[in-house]
């Protein structure tokens, strides 16, 4: 079966992001982009599946800029066999990006779909749930086990109270969170190997989506900044202040 | 117009947050919020609910389909009550977050994610990049879809109303999944998500076993225990006791952060807690720029004095 893994292209996760001066969002020129570190967790399972000889191809899709060719080639170079652009400099929001996806699957029929559970950027936390319900197919969020057999998946879950397991019919929309693998690195050879694989380009038009903003980003401010920094000597210091000081114990 | 608020419970009891999503739904919808309960076999649940505060009426969905929250079952139960309600609201949890998108994409509207703030009916004010930016969004769809941060918005007295408790007719199955099993961590102490005091164990720990003087503290402090991702990595602890931008996110009284550095992952599930003490060997921690008290030493020496001091002064 094909396997379509959704990748997205953010500010890494290691830069301390800057809100704009005229608080229309956040600084992003000039800055370090990467692939969300969930979507990487989904390549790799999609990965592994495939060494499983669950799956037999993998299909990478991310939308956006022109830019994001660089996120399919990372995911080319960790072993994705192709990849599909939906190009467009519109800002895509989660309904938009899940219309998207669906007519891509739609194309291309994969019974597996694997995505971030979250991307890092807006902390939204709706793209598989969303893509799942347009496609009428169920989804299994929050996964840190997949165990693949004819026509289910059973998936062990990250729920609050602790572990929640679910079998689910294929096809599917599977997402992933912290603890299902740990990515690999592409390999230099794999990552020349990456510039010969096919991404093929499209737009939400060719797609007949359409993608505008359902939501109104109306400003991006600072959080209030914390004032901390005070050092205590010792623990009974730290005893005395909790209890006399801030009062809380 | 009303709200509708998502019920957080495991058929037997009615889970905390959900009075932190009926305190922002009650900002939005004033006395015209009511309460959804779909579970299987939980009228009690129902009960506990009209007794909130505040809420006009407890809608009761009683069946199989709705036993464990299965997603793809219990979205079209919200779907068929939606044209009653100008907003949906659910704690953002890790069972409103799975529900809620879902349901916003059925009614082709888009979700609003983890609300920190109600500005109006239709704009909302709500985290991204990990707490490190403050988003303000208006919302132009018909029905607004919401799920709630449970640490912004303080909880509603949760008796003092009688709620009328009216039943639905179930949707039934869309016999796509099932459940199979949990295995949920057993623990005597408060919930992370509602605990007035936290302690918190990262690398520094070094092992799992080691938690145990944690426990120790924590039991004296009645408070939760919680990790960073790093320790739950490491499997020293099961993965609820993650607190952090895709964990739990937490705003104690008091948070106590031992053996943690403090990356901004992790600052972002507890930096809005009241006062916040971090222990770490490493000076230059960046958890220290943001503690009101900072002690810095070997955690393995520090926690059984503090043990004994908080013993002492018991």
């Amino acid at each position: 079966m094909k396997a379509l893994v959704a990748v997205k292209r953010v500010i890494d996760y290691n830069v301390k992001i800057r809100v704009k001066a005229d608080k229309t969002g956040v600084e992003t020129a000039n800055v370090k982009m990467s692939m969300n570190p969930f979507d990487e967790i989904a390549v790799e399972e999609a990965l592994r599946l495939r060494e499983a000889g669950t799956v037999s191809e993998i299909i990478a899709v991310s939308l956006g800029v022109a830019q994001c060719q660089e996120t399919i080639r990372t995911a080319l170079a960790m072993g994705a066999d192709r990849g599909v652009l939906v190009e467009t400099g519109a800002e895509l929001q989660p309904l938009a990006v899940a219309k998207l996806l669906k007519a891509v699957i739609l194309q291309e029929g994969p019974e597996i779909v694997i995505i971030g559970k979250q991307a890092i950027d807006d902390d939204c936390n709706q793209t598989g749930q969303m893509l799942s319900a347009l496609l009428g197919w169920p989804q299994a969020t929050f996964a840190s086990k997949v165990k693949i057999s004819d026509g289910h998946a059973e998936v062990t879950r990250e729920v609050d109270g602790g572990l929640e397991t679910v079998a689910i019919k294929l096809p599917a929309v599977i997402t992933t969170d912290l603890r299902l693998n740990e990515p690999r690195y592409a390999s230099l050879p794999n990552i020349m190997r990456a510039k010969k694989k096919p991404i093929v380009t499209t737009t939400p038009d060719a797609l007949g989506v359409d993608v505008t903003p359902r939501l109104v980003v109306l400003k991006v401010e600072e959080p209030p900044k914390r004032q901390g920094g005070h050092k205590v000597g010792s623990v009974a210091e730290l005893v005395d202040k909790l209890k006399t000081e801030a009062r809380v114990i | 117009m009303a709200a509708l608020v998502v019920a957080e419970h495991d058929n037997a009891a009615l889970k905390p947050a959900t009075l932190n999503a009926v305190a922002a739904a009650k900002e939005i919808a004033g006395q015209d919020v009511d309460i959804l309960v779909a579970g299987k076999d939980c009228r009690a649940v129902a009960e506990a609910a009209s007794a909130i505060a505040g809420a006009r009426t407890v809608l009761l969905a009683d069946a199989d389909a709705y036993d464990h929250g299965l997603a793809e079952n219990v979205a079209p139960l919200l779907v068929k009550l939606a044209p009653g309600y100008a907003h949906l609201l659910a704690p953002a949890t890790t069972s409103g977050k799975n529900l809620m998108p879902r349901v916003a994409a059925l009614l082709d509207v888009m979700q609003i994610s983890d609300i920190s703030a109600v500005v109006s009916a239709d704009t909302f004010v709500r985290p991204i990049y990990a707490g490190n930016a403050l988003q303000t969004v208006q919302s132009n769809d018909l029905v607004k879809v919401i799920t709630v941060r449970g640490t912004a918005f303080p909880p509603g007295e949760a008796t003092g109303g009688s709620a009328p408790i009216g039943t639905v007719e179930p949707t039934g199955s869309a016999g796509l999944s099932e459940f199979v099993r949990a295995e949920l961590s057993k623990s005597e102490r408060p919930e992370l998500t509602s605990a007035r005091v936290i302690i918190s164990g990262g690398r520094g720990m070094q092992s799992g076993d080691n938690f145990h003087l944690l426990e120790k503290v924590a039991d004296k402090l009645g408070a939760a225990v919680g990790a960073s991702r790093a320790a739950v990595d490491a499997g020293f602890v099961p993965n609820d006791y993650q607190v952090g931008q895709t964990g739990k996110i937490v705003a104690p009284e008091l948070y106590i952060a031992v053996g943690i550095s403090g990356a901004i992952q992790h600052l972002a599930g507890m930096k809005d807690s009241k006062v916040i003490v971090a222990i770490n060997k490493d000076e230059e921690a960046p958890i220290f720029q943001i503690a009101d008290y900072g002690l810095v030493g070997d955690l393995f020496k520090i926690l059984p004095e503090l043990d004994a001091e908080l013993e002492r002064r018991q």
